[in-house]
């Protein structure tokens, strides 16, 4: 077949343009990402200052603060850290190396697939019924315990996914060495193959619990609070109190009509994003030291 | 001393093998271990063992849980409302008086909103993934991929604020009549949103097809562009249409975005410039009130959660066995 030369031009003119619009397509998701945090960071960098970071919230805007909601955070980030890294671990450990293929294993994988499908408000329902009214005596009601329950469950397949990965690649001459040695099948597992891949299981725990930093529908489904003018205690009465977190709190803004609200709103966005880019580069810098040692 | 040859490990045959011989019985050598001690440790290995077990159940407590809580609280609402007038009512007014229970309406809006995003991610999305795995450097690709995980790990309330205060007055600029809630805004920014879902379960499937169908190809004769267009992407195409279901689920569970920027008024339209409420704008609202547990308006929020957690479920399934039978093709 001879193609003339104006055909030849007309293709390579039709991969050129095809090539443009790819890269066009990638960059779209790029561009709304600056143009998101160059119209954040204006409205609300101007308003940040410790007044903001240690006040309560307040009818005046230029009075209120994210000192509750941010102390909630933190607080809702080590309790649901404290119940999903060691079930999530435990689970993995359980998936990859003791369960036997057998039917129970069959189960929890499909089982974790699908929930990790499940929107996130579902869980707030669950938490609301579970753990708000059903465990009441031992929560207190819709309380951080509460709270953190359910971000422990919705975090719980990204943990059991993430430690999977990290147990997996741990490198299996080392299991057959200790094995050798007499070991046990937990001591193999507590003193050899966690310790070689806690650094892949706490990359994957950390990249789980920025998620629920910033999960908003749950926590407000299983009715956290959107009005905190305390703190709660640091004690196990603390545990039961109820509570506030940055997210509900930009979204509160977000929803009254003052302009006022809306720039506390973008400066809560800002601090948000700052815990959000300080976790994520946690996990970054664990996994690049983990990645030279191997 | 030679590393003894070990086989990667093929998961099924080793663990078979590990229960088959467990190394509980053997002794640490040069100790003498009593027999009571060894027995000891025994049973300590069997306690672990079942600790493990039950950490895993959890997950499997977690579905039975959610599935348990959704159909009590949907049973106790069926049995004050019919429904057959919850599936065919045309209008939502379950905190008025004279209560309607017409789902129609928040689904029509999850509707809305949700092809409105997909308008938006799919062509994106799609084109996206094909540049990267076809067309762009190595290099851009290990660029591009963890910009839009970061793109993908934005809190939707962050995305929220955006719609409602960024592209609705802008959209309002173009178009002045659009009202201060509406789908369409909402709609674009969760298309954004679900851009890099689509992208890399795209890419991994495009990226999965045998060099030697593209170099097939090639040899013909044929450009880039009809390689990609008639070759890569019809041989990924399961992948790529269960990365497109997992974004319509991703859309229809998206809860923050719409409840900020698409509005909080039941109506029954397609109207993309009016205010709308999906179901999961319902529940939010339904939330933020001081609704008593037991009432009916509480019993609600479940069904809608039923609702969209069957929705999801499906869903989610076929898109799972759609990557499967692309996996059986090609692996």
């Amino acid at each position: 077949m001879i193609t003339s030369e104006a055909h030849r031009a007309s293709r390579r003119r039709t991969v050129r343009l095809f090539e443009l619009a790819g890269l066009l397509a990638t960059c779209v998701g790029l561009v709304v990402l600056a143009v998101l945090v160059v119209d954040v960071f204006g409205d609300g960098l101007p308003r940040l200052s410790w007044q903001f970071l240690t006040s309560y919230p307040s009818r005046k805007p230029e009075d209120a603060g994210i000192l509750a909601a941010l102390v909630g955070s933190l607080w809702l980030l080590v309790l649901t850290a404290l119940v999903a890294f060691p079930i999530g671990v435990g689970a993995a450990i359980y998936l990859e190396e003791y369960s036997t293929q057998g039917r129970l294993q069959r189960v929890i994988e499909i089982n974790i697939a699908n929930l990790a499908g499940v929107p996130s408000i579902i869980y707030g329902l669950l938490g609301l019924e579970l753990f708000v009214r059903i465990m009441r005596p031992i929560t207190g009601g819709r309380s951080v315990l509460a709270g953190a329950l359910t971000m422990a469950l919705l975090v719980m397949p990204i943990v059991i996914i993430a430690a999977r990965e990290a147990l997996r690649a741990v490198a299996d001459s080392q299991r057959q060495a200790a094995y050798a040695l007499g070991a046990t099948r937990w001591q193999v597992t507590s003193r050899v193959v966690v310790p070689a891949a806690l650094p892949g299981i706490l990359t994957g725990t950390i990249l789980a619990l920025s998620r629920a930093v910033g999960e908003t529908a749950p926590l407000i489904t299983m009715g956290a609070l959107t009005y905190v003018a305390f703190l709660p205690d640091l004690s196990l009465a603390g545990l039961q109190s109820p509570f506030t977190v940055l997210p509900i709190q930009i979204f509160n803004w977000v929803s009254r009509p003052q302009p006022g609200f809306h720039v506390n709103a973008a400066a809560g966005i800002v601090v948000l994003l700052v815990v959000l880019l300080l976790m994520n580069a946690t996990a970054i810098i664990l996994r690049n030291r983990y990645q030279r040692r191997t | 001393m030679e590393a003894p040859v070990t086989e990667p490990r093929p998961d099924p045959a080793y663990s078979a093998t590990m229960t088959a011989h467990p190394p509980l019985t053997l002794r640490p050598p040069r100790r003498a271990v009593a027999a009571g001690a060894a027995v000891a440790r025994a049973r300590r290995e069997r306690l672990i063992h079942i600790a493990l077990a039950f950490c895993g159940i959890v997950s499997i407590l977690t579905t039975a849980g959610i599935v348990l809580v959704l159909l009590f609280e949907t049973i106790e609402f069926f049995r004050e409302v019919p429904l057959w007038r919850f599936l065919t009512d045309l209008e939502w007014t379950p905190l008025f008086a004279d209560k309607k229970f017409g789902v129609i309406v928040l689904a029509s809006a999850t509707f809305l909103t949700s092809v409105i995003a997909l308008v938006v991610a799919i062509p994106v999305g799609l084109m996206s993934a094909i540049y990267l795995s076809e067309v762009a450097p190595r290099r851009v690709r290990g660029v591009v991929k963890p910009l839009l995980e970061v793109l993908a790990g934005v809190p939707t309330v962050v995305y929220g604020y955006f719609a409602l205060l960024f592209v609705t007055p802008l959209l309002q600029r173009v178009y002045p009549d659009i009202s201060g809630f509406n789908a369409l805004s909402a709609g674009l920014v969760m298309g954004v949103m679900i851009i890099p879902l689509v992208v890399s379960l795209s890419e991994d499937a495009l990226f999965a097809v045998p060099q030697n169908l593209r170099d097939g190809a090639y040899a013909l004769g044929a450009t880039r562009l009809q390689v990609a267009t008639r070759v890569v992407v019809p041989a990924a195409l399961s992948g790529v249409v269960a990365s497109f279901i997992l974004a319509v689920s991703r859309a229809v569970g998206e809860t923050m975005i719409v409840a900020i920027a698409a509005g909080q008024s039941p109506n029954l339209t397609l109207n993309p410039f009016v205010p709308v409420e999906t179901m999961t704008a319902y529940i939010v609202q339904v939330s933020l009130g001081d609704t008593p547990t037991g009432t009916l308006e509480f019993k609600t929020i479940f069904v809608v959660g039923m609702t969209l957690f069957l929705l999801t479920l499906g869903l989610n399934t076929l898109s799972h066995r759609l990557v499967r039978r692309f996996r059986e093709r090609y692996e």
